[in-house]
C-alpha cells in the first residue's frame, strides 16, 4: 500500500506557521514533531484517508467558501425576518451513494460549517442522510446541492 | 510601532471587515434569542463561526503583517481550527436533540 505523508506534511506545516520560522533546526523540529504525533494517531485509527486530485479538491473548497458566504446573508436575512414569519424548519432525507467514511465525514463537516443547514443523522444500513435545514422551500434544490456540488467531487477525492 | 502609524490602505478594509464580522456575529446571537425553536436556533451561531470569525482573522492577518512589516499567517490555523471543531459540537448538540425528540420525553422546541 502507498501512502503519502499527509498527515505528517500538514502537522509540519503547521510546526513551522506556529514558530514562524523556516530555521533549520524548526525543520528538524517539526519533522520529529510530525513523525511522532503521526505514528501516535495512526495507532487511534489505523484507517487511513487516500485523497486524490487536489484539482476537483481545490474547486469543491472554492465551492464551499461561496456557500458559505451566500448561505451566511440567506441566514441574516431570516434572522431579521423573524418579526414577521419564523423560517420553517424541516428534515430532508437524502440517499447518498458515498461509502468511504473520510468522504463521509468531509460531508458533515461542510453541511454543518454552512449556516442554515445541519447534519442530523446518518443510517449506514441504507446510507440514508438526515439533514437539517433552517429554511426548507424547495426540497429539491437542496438534493440537487448535496448530491451534485458536494457529493460527486467528495467521491471523486476519496473513492 | 503603535495602530496610529497604518497606512489607511490598511486600516480602512480592515476595519470595514471588523466591523462587518461584528455584525454577522451580532446577527447570529440575535438569531439565538429570535428563533422559537431549538431545531431553527442551532442554525443561528454557525454565521459568528464562518464568516464572521472569517472577517475577524483577514482584518487580524492584514494588520499584522502591516504592523510587523512581514507576512503573519498564524490566522490560518485558528481558521482550520474553527472549522474542525465546531462543525463537531453543533452534530453532537443536533444528535442529541434528535435523539431526544425521538424517544418522545420532550419537545426540545417548546422551551424558549
Amino acid at each position: 500500500m502507498s501512502r503519502r505523508p499527509l498527515l505528517e506534511g500538514l502537522l509540519l506545516a503547521m510546526w513551522l506557521i506556529v514558530n514562524e520560522s523556516l530555521a533549520l533546526h524548526h525543520w528538524l523540529l517539526g519533522t520529529a514533531f510530525a513523525l511522532g504525533i503521526a505514528a501516535l494517531v495512526r495507532a487511534l485509527r489505523p484507517q487511513i484517508a487516500h485523497p486524490r486530485r487536489l484539482g476537483v479538491a481545490l474547486r469543491l473548497s472554492w465551492h464551499v467558501l461561496c456557500d458559505v458566504v451566500r448561505s451566511n446573508l440567506a441566514v441574516g436575512r431570516i434572522i431579521l425576518g423573524t418579526l414577521r414569519q419564523q423560517p420553517k424548519i424541516g428534515f430532508l432525507q437524502i440517499p447518498l451513494e458515498m461509502r468511504d467514511p473520510h468522504g463521509l465525514a468531509m460531508l458533515a463537516v461542510i453541511i454543518t460549517a454552512t449556516p442554515g443547514t445541519v447534519w442530523a443523522g446518518h443510517d449506514p444500513a441504507d446510507n440514508v442522510l438526515t439533514l437539517h435545514v433552517l429554511d426548507l422551500q424547495d426540497e429539491a434544490a437542496w438534493l440537487q446541492t448535496i448530491k451534485q456540488r458536494y457529493e460527486r467531487p467528495l467521491m471523486e477525492i476519496f473513492e | 510601532m503603535s495602530g496610529a502609524e497604518l497606512s489607511p490602505w490598511i486600516a480602512l478594509p480592515a476595519a470595514a471587515l471588523l466591523i462587518a464580522g461584528g455584525l454577522l456575529s451580532l446577527v447570529g446571537a440575535l438569531g439565538l434569542l429570535r428563533f422559537n425553536h431549538f431545531f431553527a436556533r442551532i442554525h443561528a451561531p454557525t454565521m459568528g463561526n464562518t464568516l464572521g470569525a472569517g472577517c475577524v482573522l483577514i482584518a487580524s492577518m492584514l494588520t499584522s503583517s502591516a504592523v510587523a512589516g512581514r507576512p503573519v499567517i498564524h490566522e490560518l490555523l485558528i481558521t482550520v481550527f474553527l472549522l474542525l471543531t465546531s462543525p463537531v459540537t453543533t452534530m453532537l448538540l443536533m444528535r442529541a436533540a434528535v435523539f431526544r425528540s425521538e424517544s418522545g420525553r420532550d419537545q426540545p422546541g417548546d422551551t424558549p
